[in-house]
């Protein structure tokens, strides 16, 4: 058989995994860039874990009396 | 650290945090080394240069069925034991398992047809890997359809239980029916059937498949773990508007 028989089927398939694999590392990423942003737009309204509080200072308490 | 002090979600971030950029590095450098052996492999006698394929098709097949493993533990952990990071190690496993077993399908497919003439038939491996897809994508749903994350686990945990049966069935499916697809030629009885000179590269390959899913695990639980922040934070805010 020759080696280049089948050249489409075997770059079809490693193109296929390219996609698949960078569309996973693209989500991953991009999921990530979206969750620090979200954070910091909740901790930038004053809204903070009680145990980043805690080293911080500002709190959830405090927000709702400012709103 | 002890493996205890990872279920609590601020030093699971911290360990995250500066395990992945050394996880992502040796993912790179296995999956240099290991294509690099796959394009010298030599071809098959009888498959000829499509055996190339196998180097993408066997490992994604494995960890299509590993991811399903993790997130089989992560549910026995989510209803038996509670586990803090168990519903979040099982939601962040499913789209990286369906990942793989998608490439899965589609490299084998692709393989299928200049070795038997088809893309696709339903013998019973073929199928009860399309299945083990589906019961991703229903897992997925799950998670998306159920807004409480605590009830959505519980329920995903289930039909991660109820589907862990298909493993057992993809691994011998090949030895219970006759099927087009060939037998297990590497995890079996005695030695395995493939030659060394592709059995390295294809071992190698799949350790950088298992980096790579690690890798990506470690990503999607730290981005959940954040995820579940957001949507305390969230749920905060609007009580204090209320």
């Amino acid at each position: 058989m020759q080696a280049t028989a089948h050249v489409d089927f075997i770059v079809a398939a490693y193109a296929a995994a390219i996609v698949i694999v960078g569309a996973l590392i693209g989500w991953v990423l991009l999921d990530y860039r979206t969750q620090l942003r979200r954070l910091a737009d909740m901790e930038k309204r004053g809204f903070t874990r009680r145990s980043a509080t805690e080293r911080t200072g500002p709190t959830a308490e405090k927000a709702k009396a400012d709103a | 650290m002890a493996i205890a002090d990872l279920a609590n979600p601020s030093r699971f971030l911290k360990f995250a945090n500066r395990t992945l950029p050394w996880l992502g590095g040796l993912t790179v450098i296995a999956f240099a080394f290991g294509i690099n052996q796959a394009a010298i492999a030599p071809d098959d006698y009888q498959q000829g240069a499509t055996v190339k394929i196998m180097f993408l098709h066997v490992p994604s097949a494995w960890l299509g069925m590993l991811a399903w493993g993790v997130m089989t533990i992560a549910a026995l952990g989510t209803l038996v034991w509670r586990h803090p990071l168990a519903d979040v190690t099982a939601k962040a496993a499913a789209p990286i398992g369906a990942a793989f077993t998608l490439m899965c399908l589609i490299t084998g497919s692709l393989w299928g047809r200049p070795m038997w003439g088809t893309y696709w038939v339903w013998d019973a491996r073929l199928t009860s890997v399309l299945l083990l897809f589906l019961l991703y994508l229903g897992v997925i749903a799950l998670w998306r359809t159920v807004e409480d994350p605590s009830r959505a686990a519980r329920a995903a945990a289930i039909l991660t239980l109820v589907g862990a049966i298909d493993l057992p069935i993809i691994k011998f499916s090949v030895d219970w029916w006759n099927t087009l697809h060939q037998p297990a030629s590497v995890f079996r009885l005695g030695a395995p059937t493939i030659d060394r000179s592709i059995l390295i590269p294809l071992l190698i390959m799949a350790v950088a498949f298992t980096l790579l899913f690690f890798t990506l695990l470690l990503a999607a639980m730290r981005n959940e773990i954040l995820r579940r922040r957001v949507r305390t934070l969230r749920l905060l805010q609007a009580n204090a508007a209320s």
